[in-house]
């Protein structure tokens, strides 16, 4: 029986920073998308803090973008919704997180840990999606959340990117695309 | 690099349907991952029963936020495991069913529901019967709800070695 679970496509940001991580070309003979990334920011002035809030676009698309959010900072647990944000690069995206990422205030060589996975991403029907990330540290508050996303356009997603509110992606940000195939 | 991440069987609804078996699920993986993406006829949560044991040996815990609030709260007891929902619009749940095939300890799932205009949650389930390894899969809606056409669940095994 074959191995389903297979690379797509690796980016790791280089020394420079990286505005955007950007994942095209995207086969579309996969079932399902797991996306794993470890990603920090470069930002020193955060929007919210010692993170700064993240966001993605599919297909290069700036509208459909509704996220649910449950999180946790150590204290207290709560939940919200997000839609969209203005991201550094330029251009709208939509916002994945209530919180965020790492940046450079929170602690040197932090990194935040996501996990999205994208079911039926060829299939013509709207894209809902699962992430979960964890935004560590040695202080008193830190964030964990989940969230169940939707992007309501029933094309198939051929392109994914992500980009931040402020700052850019920190180097040795990294992000792993693979394809799950269920034959 | 072995093959651990391989598909054990897909179903997809080709007519509304008020629940999905898997059956005759080998024990020659670690863990099992069974992913659901579809909808159903009304807003539910989504039971789970293993090798048709229909006696109260199920629980389970939900973490859940419905974008204003935050809230936990359990079942207990209970002839199916409450571990999932399933909405009309396109829902996402991820069940992670650990060491299953083992004849010496209780099952725990592991289950992320996803639906973005509804409810996002994490839970824990726990099947409490006689310890055997688990066969069948059986999953409805609900309150006698069908699974809408075009859902699909699809089960993996996942192999430690």
């Amino acid at each position: 029986m074959a191995n389903t679970y297979t690379l797509i496509q690796s980016v790791t940001v280089g020394s420079g920073g990286a505005a955007s991580i950007e994942f095209g070309s995207i086969p579309q003979t996969y079932t399902d998308l797991v996306l794993v990334g470890s990603l920090r920011s470069t930002s020193t002035s955060s929007n919210t803090g010692e993170y700064d809030a993240f966001g993605y676009r599919f297909n290069s698309s700036t509208s459909g973008y509704t996220t649910r959010n449950l999180q946790g900072n150590g204290s207290v647990a709560s939940s919200s919704t997000q839609t969209t944000m203005t991201a550094s690069v330029g251009g709208t995206y939509g916002r994945i997180s209530n919180a965020g990422i790492n940046n450079s205030l929170s602690g040197t060589s932090i990194f935040t840990s996501i996990n999205l996975y994208i079911p039926n991403y060829v299939g013509s029907i709207n894209k809902s999606w699962s992430l979960e990330y964890v935004e560590e540290g040695n202080a008193t508050t830190r964030y964990s959340e989940i969230i169940a996303g939707l992007w309501s356009n029933t094309t198939a997603i051929s392109s994914i990117a992500f980009a931040l509110v402020t700052g850019n992606f920190a180097q040795y940000s990294s992000a792993s695309l693979y394809g799950i195939k269920n034959s | 690099m072995p093959a651990t991440y391989e598909p054990i069987s897909t179903q997809t609804i080709g007519t509304a349907i008020a629940s999905v078996t898997f059956s005759s699920v080998p024990a020659t993986y670690t863990d099992l991952i069974l992913v659901f993406n579809g909808t159903s006829a009304s807003t539910q949560g989504m039971e789970l029963r293993f090798n048709g044991d229909t006696a109260t040996n199920y629980s389970a815990t939900r973490l859940r936020g419905d974008g204003a609030s935050a809230a936990s709260d359990r079942s207990s007891s209970l002839d199916v495991m409450e571990v999932g929902n399933v909405y009309t619009s396109q829902t996402v749940n991820v069940f992670q069913i650990m060491n299953y095939a083992n004849t010496t300890t209780f099952k725990t799932v592991l289950c992320r529901s996803n639906n973005d205009s509804a409810q996002v949650s994490a839970r824990v389930g726990l099947w409490r019967k006689t310890p055997e390894a688990i066969t069948t899969i059986f999953l409805r809606p609900a309150g006698g709800a069908n699974f809408s056409v075009g859902s699909v669940f699809t089960l993996y095994g996942i192999k430690a070695a």
